[in-house]
C-alpha cells in the first residue's frame, strides 16, 4: 500500500507539471493578453520598461520556471512564515494580482472560507440526501419509490445548476420571500439572530448544489447496493436468522459504501467547478466568483493561479480516491 | 421424400428492427425521442411558419416588456423583440453547438481510442495524455480560452461565426476523453478476435482492418457516448453563456437568453423560465434517449 501510494504520488508530479504548462502557455501565448494592449500613446522606451518590469521579455521557459518557483516555493514558504514566524521566503516576489496589486494567495485565503462553507455544507447535505434514497431504492427495486428516485436522479442530471438556482430564487426568494436572493458576505455571526440570517442566506445556494450532487450519488449508491444484495454472504446472513435491518444496514451497506466513498471523493473537485456558477448566481464571494471577476478584468496571474488550484484539487482527490479504495477494500491489493 | 413443401420461413428480423423494437419498450427513451423531435421541429420549422412582423425602432420601443398575447405568444423583451422568435433562433444555435461539438469530440475520441487500442506502442503515451486531459479543470479552462481568443477570432471570422467556431471547437477538444477510453477498451478486446487475425493473415493493412473490421463493431458504445455528449455539450455551452463568456446577445443561444433574462428575473420571471425549460427538456430528452440506446444496443438485454 505504501509503495502504491508513493508511486501514485510520483506519477502525480508529471501530471501536475503538464497541467501547469498547459495553463501557463494557454494564457501566455494567447493573442488577447494584456501585454499586447498597452496603449499606443505610451512611448516605446516606457513600453519597454513596462514589459521588463513585468518580466515579459524573458524567454518562455524562464518565465514558466519562475512561475513554478513562485507557486511551489515562495508561496508555501510565505504561508509557513505566517504561521511560525520564520523567514523562509526572505521577502521574495509573490504572485501579484494585476487588479489589486496584492498577492493572489492573500485574496484566495480571504475568499476560501466562504467557498468551503457553502460548497462543503452542500456536498454534505447532498450525500445525506443521496444515501438513504439510494439504499431504499435498491432495497425495494422497481417500487414506486425506486421509480420516483430514478426520475429525481434523471432530472437532477439534466437540469443545469444555473437553472435550478434561478428557479429556487424565483420560487422561494421572489415569490414566497422566505430567503434573500443574494448572499450577504458582510454578515458576521455573533448571536442567534445573525446565525439564523446566515442559515437563511445559505439555504438556496446550498440546496442548489446539494440537489445536483444528490442525484448522481444516489444512483451510485443504488447500483452498488444492488450488486451486493444478490451476493451469497447476504443469503448466509439471512439464513443465520439475522434481522432484515442488520442484514441491509450492516452487511450490505458497509460493502456497498466502498465504491460510493471513492465516487464521493472524486466528486469533490467537480463541485468546486459547479460552485463557480452558484457563487456567481447568488453573489457568494468565494474563489469561483473571484475567477470570473479576474477573467472579466483580464487579470492573468489570478486566473492562472485559480485554474491551477482547481487542477491540483482534481489530481489530489483522484489520488485520495485511489488510496481510499485500497484502504477500504482489503480484496484490492495494488502491490 | 425431401421435397415436401416447407412453410416459408418467417423473414429474419433485421438488426435495426430488433434495436428499434427494444428501444420502443423503454418508455423514457420514447418520450425523449418525441420531445427531441418536437424541439428540433420547433427550432427548424418554427421560424419558417412564425415570421414576426418587422418593427421599426420607434414601434419596437412601444412594445417593450409585453406579456403573452396573440401578437407575441411569449411576450417581448426589453428591446421589444418577439421572445418566441428569439427562442427559435437561440434553440437552433444551441442544438447546433451541441451536435457539432459532440461530433468533434467523438471524432477525436474515436481516433485516439482506436490508435491506442490497436497499436500497442501508442497505447501508453495516448492513455497518459487522456488521463492528463481528464485532470484539467474544464470550466475554468474553457472560460480562459474564450476570454483570450474571442476578440482575435471575432476579428478574423466576424463576431457570430467567430463565437460559434471558438466555442464549438473548445468544447469539442475538451470532451473527447470518455469516448477515447470506451473505444480503446473495446478495441483492445476486438483486436484479439479471430476475424481480425484472419484479416491480418491474408495481408490486410492496419488501415483496412481498422476501418472495415474494428470500427463497425465499436459503433454501439460510441453512439451511446455521442448521445450523452450532445447533452454535455449543450450544458457546457449554456454555462459559458450564463457566465457572460458565450455568444453575443444578437446571436443568442438558450443559455444567453437565460443570462439576459436574469436581470429582469424579479419582474418577468418567464424570460428565465422559457430558455431554462428548453435547455432542461433537451438535456433530459437526450439523456433518456442515451439510456434507451444503451439497452437497445446491448445484445445481452435485447430480445429478452
Amino acid at each position: 500500500m505504501l509503495t502504491f501510494t508513493l508511486r501514485r504520488l510520483l506519477l502525480a508530479i508529471p501530471t501536475l507539471l503538464f497541467i501547469s504548462l498547459v495553463i501557463f502557455l494557454l494564457v501566455d501565448l494567447a493573442p488577447g493578453s494584456p501585454m499586447s494592449e498597452i496603449p499606443l500613446t505610451v512611448p516605446p522606451e516606457v513600453r519597454q520598461k513596462m514589459i521588463e518590469a513585468m518580466g515579459a521579455d524573458q524567454p518562455v521557459l524562464v518565465r514558466y520556471l519562475l512561475w513554478l518557483r513562485q507557486f511551489f516555493w515562495v508561496e508555501p514558504a510565505t504561508l509557513i512564515d505566517g504561521w511560525f514566524g520564520t523567514s523562509l521566503a526572505g521577502g521574495e516576489q509573490r504572485i501579484l494580482s494585476w487588479q489589486t496589486r496584492s498577492p493572489v494567495f492573500t485574496m484566495i485565503g480571504q475568499r476560501i472560507p466562504q467557498t468551503l462553507t457553502v460548497v462543503g455544507t452542500a456536498y454534505l447535505l447532498g450525500v445525506l440526501i443521496a444515501l438513504p434514497i439510494g439504499i431504499y431504492s435498491a432495497y425495494r427495486q422497481y417500487s414506486w419509490f425506486d421509480q420516483a428516485g430514478t426520475l429525481f436522479a434523471m432530472i437532477g442530471f439534466s437540469v443545469p445548476t444555473f437553472f435550478t438556482g434561478t428557479l429556487l430564487i424565483i420560487i422561494f426568494a421572489v415569490g414566497l420571500g422566505w430567503f434573500p436572493t443574494k448572499y450577504d458576505t458582510t454578515l458576521t455571526v455573533t448571536d442567534w439572530d445573525s446565525f439564523l440570517a446566515h442559515v437563511r442566506q445559505m439555504a438556496l445556494p446550498v440546496l442548489t448544489l446539494a440537489l445536483a450532487n444528490a442525484a448522481a450519488i444516489s444512483r451510485y449508491m443504488r447500483s452498488s447496493m444492488l450488486d451486493n444484495m444478490g451476493q451469497d454472504y447476504v443469503r448466509t446472513a439471512r439464513a443465520k436468522g439475522m434481522s432484515e435491518r442488520t442484514v441491509v444496514l450492516k452487511h450490505v451497506l458497509r460493502n456497498s459504501l466502498i465504491p460510493v466513498v471513492t465516487v464521493i471523493a472524486l466528486g469533490i473537485p467537480s463541485i468546486f467547478g459547479g460552485a463557480i456558477i452558484t457563487e456567481n448566481l447568488f453573489g457568494v464571494n468565494g474563489i469561483g466568483a473571484a475567477l470570473i471577476l479576474a477573467i472579466h478584468a483580464n487579470d492573468l496571474p489570478t486566473v492562472q493561479t485559480l485554474a491551477f488550484i482547481f487542477a491540483v484539487l482534481i489530481v489530489l482527490f483522484n489520488l485520495i480516491a485511489d488510496i481510499l479504495y485500497g484502504l477500504l477494500d482489503p480484496r484490492i491489493r495494488y502491490d | 421424400m425431401t421435397d415436401a413443401p416447407t412453410a416459408p420461413a418467417p423473414r429474419p428480423r433485421s438488426q435495426a428492427r430488433a434495436i428499434w423494437d427494444q428501444f420502443r419498450t423503454h418508455k423514457g427513451a420514447l418520450f425523449g425521442l418525441i420531445v427531441l423531435c418536437l424541439l428540433v421541429l420547433f427550432v427548424v420549422i418554427g421560424p419558417l411558419i412564425w415570421q414576426p412582423e418587422k418593427l421599426r425602432v420607434a414601434e419596437a420601443l412601444k412594445v417593450r416588456n409585453l406579456g403573452p398575447s396573440w401578437r407575441f405568444p411569449l411576450g417581448t423583451d426589453q428591446l421589444g423583440r418577439d421572445m418566441l422568435y428569439r427562442m427559435m433562433q437561440a434553440g437552433k444555435v444551441s442544438l447546433a453547438v451541441g451536435f457539432i461539438a459532440m461530433m468533434i469530440a467523438i471524432f477525436v475520441g474515436t481516433t485516439i481510442g482506436v490508435l491506442a487500442g490497436y497499436f500497442r506502442r501508442l497505447d501508453g503515451p495516448l492513455m497518459r495524455l487522456t488521463d492528463m486531459f481528464l485532470a484539467l479543470p474544464l470550466i475554468p479552462l474553457l472560460l480562459v480560452l474564450v476570454m483570450l481568443f474571442r476578440d482575435r477570432i471575432a476579428q478574423v471570422l466576424g463576431p457570430e461565426t467567430g463565437a460559434f467556431v471558438l466555442i464549438v471547437f473548445a468544447i469539442g477538444i475538451t470532451s473527447w476523453m470518455q469516448a477515447a477510453r470506451i473505444v480503446r477498451g473495446e478495441v483492445l478486446a476486438l483486436r484479439e478476435r479471430e476475424y481480425v487475425l484472419a484479416a491480418r493473415s491474408i495481408g490486410a493493412a492496419p488501415r483496412r482492418i481498422i476501418l472495415r473490421h474494428i470500427l463497425p463493431n465499436v459503433i454501439s458504445p460510441v453512439m451511446v457516448a455521442a448521445t450523452l455528449g450532445v447533452a454535455e455539450a449543450i450544458i457546457t455551452e449554456s454555462v459559458l453563456s450564463f457566465l457572460g463568456l458565450g455568444f453575443p446577445p444578437d446571436f443568442p443561444t438558450w443559455g444567453r437568453l437565460l443570462y439576459d433574462g436574469l436581470q429582469y428575473m424579479q419582474l418577468y420571471p418567464e424570460r428565465v423560465l422559457w430558455p431554462g425549460l428548453a435547455i432542461s427538456l433537451t438535456v433530459l430528452a437526450v439523456n433518456y434517449i442515451g439510456d434507451g440506446l444503451r439497452d437497445a444496443l446491448d445484445p445481452r438485454i435485447r430480445g429478452r
